[in-house]
């Protein structure tokens, strides 16, 4: 990947999850490709994953790296801040 | 800037640089020559896209054919093999 050094390629088939379908769903939303308020570009969705460490790149799947991304973006642009995000998180997972 | 400087067949180098942000020119293709294969529009300039801002004006991006024989000095596949690379028209001269 990247003209590094690695193994090959083993193209799978698979189905995407529910959750998966809408990260999808996000940024075409938040692109304004479908009308609406343009929230970002695709170059920051990508600026965003190539940031990620290379251990986290490695971990996490594919709509994983997406969806860091995209909430990276939107800190970056202001639409919601650290800090409703770290709340919003902790009350979901108290809800179980 | 906008205006296209190169047309197919021609040969381009592509600018061996490494600057930070985000740039769409790999970094295993910087630096090698190959041959305009077509013009494929003129889009926003992600460097600038992916940094919030207009992405004006638009540049020319061309897919680039080179020969995977001179980009990896280990190829052994068919010499005949090409890469096709979609590169911005500033990173080419």
């Amino acid at each position: 990947m990247g003209g590094l050094p690695a193994g090959r390629v083993e193209p799978v088939e698979h189905d995407y999850a529910e959750w998966e379908r809408r990260v999808d769903a996000l940024m075409v939303l938040l692109s304004g490709i479908r009308g609406g308020r343009k929230l970002m570009t695709v170059d920051e969705l990508r600026k965003n994953i190539e940031a990620l460490p290379p251990d986290a790149y490695d971990r996490m799947g594919y709509y994983e790296r997406w969806v860091t991304s995209i909430t990276q973006v939107m800190i970056q642009r202001g639409v919601i801040t650290s800090d409703e995000l770290g709340r919003k998180m902790a009350e979901i997972e108290k809800r179980g | 800037m906008g205006e296209a400087r190169f047309k197919p067949g021609d040969r381009v180098t592509v600018r061996k640089a490494y600057p930070l942000g985000h740039i769409r020119t790999p970094f295993y293709i910087r630096g090698h020559s190959g041959v305009i294969e077509r013009l494929c529009g003129t889009f926003g300039n992600p460097e600038e896209l992916a940094q919030q801002r207009s992405g004006e004006p638009k540049q020319p991006l061309y897919r680039v054919r080179f020969m995977q024989k001179d980009v990896w000095p280990d190829y052994r596949g068919d010499p005949g093999d090409a890469l096709e690379v979609e590169i911005f028209q500033h990173w080419l001269e």
